[in-house]
């Protein structure tokens, strides 16, 4: 079994081509049960004056947006690229909040506008395809249907024009591959056309994509903050029951010994032993802070030096690959290092792996992070997982994770984050001259 | 035996002066930033420099390139690296300019001033000081197939021992065992690291590191 999971929308659907002309026919049919969708908006819009409009609205509107979601995921097979919901979302909850959302919404008006497109240019678009195959079906068994079927059912073909027998039959057949070749030719492309016009009105306008951006960029944001303040707390918290309470106790058994100095030199030096360890473990409690803020190693050395240098403290071999040009700016060089940092705990608490391998490289405008390892596989991103923290930390970047884990292994994280090459600082050549 | 010190914090430098001074050691020059020091200790060739990694300008590894460079410029020269953190990366570099009379510690290690002085006197006679931290990272790096998985318990102490720099009577010491019975392990280690023995400690712990660095 492969896991494979993405933060950004699922990929679409694809359709084998021999299941193309029955989805078609199905379009068609749809297309036309959507004029009933039509109708039933159309006339419940100006019913809201009487009230009753609204009760009506209240269950057409749904009842559109699932018909057209569906048609949504359905087309996208035909485009290739998944056909984003432009809806917007009501600002506060409530019923009359949300037809005025609606009703504002011109996603709303295109849906219904696109109704009767679908009504008219979809259905014969949809139809055209799937009667091209049908016919060249139909042609192709002619003779068979001839044979099989009573006399006068399909001996008189267009209209009465000639009469056929079962041999002469065969002459329809030549009909049967000029459709299947006209199909074969223009089936797609008719499926693709309708999917194409449909995208124009169920797809998101510049400024509805505009507002969909806004709505991700909003919620990674809160997300960020979220961690950061989970993350303030944290050293908080490390910093108060740690560091500081041990320099405390420092500085009592120093006190202590100060006024014992004199009296009891043995006690005295036995309280100045236990201040100076009290004070080891105190330097070394906020030196894994530092190292969890912020590596040190990072900051000497940049991203290339950090992953180096924690390839070096990993039980097994790890071979790094590093392509980027200059520096990238301090938060995406942070990000990165801690994506990698987590990626690797990861795979050596549970890979069980012998050799890993790092790629860090800078293609079109975005770093790429590869960790992958030889172990058993199986990975997948779960809630409170490392692989999870991972995803929130890069979504603050825009960045994407993907694990592809099949059990046996092995396992890779691809890890992408944006990064545009006028912010790669080039580092002063660093000689010590 | 004369020192120059290299650290950007007033206080720690003062110290570390105080320190060294109340145990007969001249400090014959303290600077507290990276250009400066490179020309101090090819001046006064001290017989040991300890030398921060963190300094101005930059504060970033200054004193590390700094101590490397004055290697390339006098070779031999017995360098004792401080650091608020121990980081194999720069262990690594230290070392790859071969030879010894190299030491790099946490700045902790300087509150046990018994174990502090020993170090700063081994690099100075040539030897190697190496943090623990350094070799514990190193010895947990060791892979089920690797040789070092071959060796016993008592065997990767002793290791870890060699390779922080200490000769068979302080690893006796250290361990409580007979200065033969460590002797012993040490051929067994050898034998199971492939390692030709040689009477030279620093050389074996050289070729210690080296080997643990390197895969």
């Amino acid at each position: 079994m492969t896991t494979v999971q993405t933060t950004g929308q699922a990929p679409p659907l694809r359709f084998p081509r021999l299941a193309q002309p029955f989805v078609a026919l199905g379009l068609a049919v749809l297309a036309e049960i959507g004029i009933a969708f039509f109708v039933l908006n159309v006339v419940a819009v100006p019913l809201i004056a009487v009230w009753v409009g609204i009760p009506l609205l209240l269950v057409f509107v749904p009842c559109v947006r699932w018909f057209a979601n569906c048609h949504r995921t359905m087309l996208s097979a035909f485009l290739g690229t998944p056909i984003q919901r432009p809806y917007r979302k009501p600002p506060m909850p409530g019923v009359l909040m949300w037809l005025r959302t609606t009703l504002a919404d011109p996603a709303t008006w295109r849906d219904i506008a696109w109704l009767l497109v679908n009504a008219v240019l979809g259905f014969t678009l949809n139809l055209v395809s799937a009667v091209l195959f049908l016919a060249s079906v139909f042609y192709l068994i002619y003779p068979f249907l001839v044979w099989v079927t009573p006399d006068g059912v399909f001996d008189r073909p267009f209209g009465g024009l000639f009469q056929l027998n079962p041999l002469t039959a065969f002459a329809m057949v030549p009909l049967g591959l000029v459709a299947f070749l006209i199909w074969s030719a223009s089936g797609e492309r008719l499926l693709r056309a309708n999917a194409t016009l449909a995208k124009s009105l169920l797809g998101p306008t510049e400024s509805a994509k505009l507002a969909i951006r806004v709505r991700e960029l909003a919620e990674s944001r809160a997300e960020t903050v979220d961690t950061q303040a989970a993350e303030l707390r944290r050293i908080e918290r490390d910093l108060h029951d740690g560091a500081q309470a041990r320099l405390a106790a420092l500085s009592m058994s120093l006190g202590m010994a100060e006024e014992m100095v004199a009296r009891d030199p043995e006690q005295a030096a036995a309280l100045l032993t236990e201040a100076r360890l009290s004070a080891s473990t105190a330097l070394s409690e906020l030196r894994d802070l530092v190292r969890g803020i912020h590596p040190p190693v990072l900051a000497d050395r940049g991203l290339d030096g950090a992953i180096n240098a924690l390839a070096l403290t990993l039980p097994f071999k790890v071979d790094v690959t590093y392509d980027v040009p200059g520096r990238p700016p301090a938060p995406v060089e942070s990000a990165a290092y801690f994506a990698v940092a987590e990626a690797l705990a990861n795979a050596v608490k549970y890979s069980a792996a012998t050799t890993a391998w790092i790629q860090v490289t800078h293609e079109q405008e975005r770093l790429h992070l590869l960790v992958g390892d030889d172990g058993v596989g199986g990975a997948t991103v779960t809630p409170g997982g490392g692989l999870y923290g991972i995803q929130r930390r890069l979504a603050a970047f825009d960045g994407t994770l993907t694990v592809v884990s099949p059990t046996g292994g092995p396992t890779t994280v691809i890890m992408e984050l944006p990064c545009e090459s006028s912010s790669l600082k080039i580092t002063p050549s660093s000689g010590t001259a | 035996m004369r020192v120059v010190i290299a650290e950007d914090h007033a206080l720690l430098r003062d110290g570390l002066i105080r320190l060294l001074e109340a145990h007969d050691f001249q400090v014959v020059e303290a600077v507290d930033n990276g250009p400066r020091l490179v020309p101090a200790l090819v001046e006064h060739r001290p017989d040991v420099a300890v030398v921060d990694v963190r300094l101005p300008p930059t504060f970033t590894d200054e004193g590390l390139k700094a101590a490397i460079e004055a290697r390339r410029q006098v070779p031999g020269l017995p360098i004792l690296v401080l650091s608020q953190y121990v980081e194999q990366l720069y262990a690594r570099e230290l070392l790859t300019g071969g030879g010894g009379a190299l030491g790099y510690l946490l700045k902790d290690r300087v509150s046990n001033v018994a174990d502090f002085l020993d170090s700063v006197r081994r690099v100075a006679a040539g030897g190697t000081a190496m943090d623990p931290d350094v070799i514990t990272q190193l010895l947990a790096r060791s892979t089920r197939d690797s040789p070092i998985s071959r060796l016993t318990p008592r065997e990767a102490e002793v290791l870890g021992l060699m390779a922080e720099g200490r000769s068979n009577a302080a690893i006796a010491a250290a361990l409580f065992v007979t200065e033969k019975a460590v002797s012993k392990h040490t051929n067994n280690i050898f034998a199971k690291l492939d390692l030709p023995p040689s009477e030279d400690d620093n050389r074996r712990v050289m070729a210690v590191l080296t080997y643990l660095s390197s895969r």
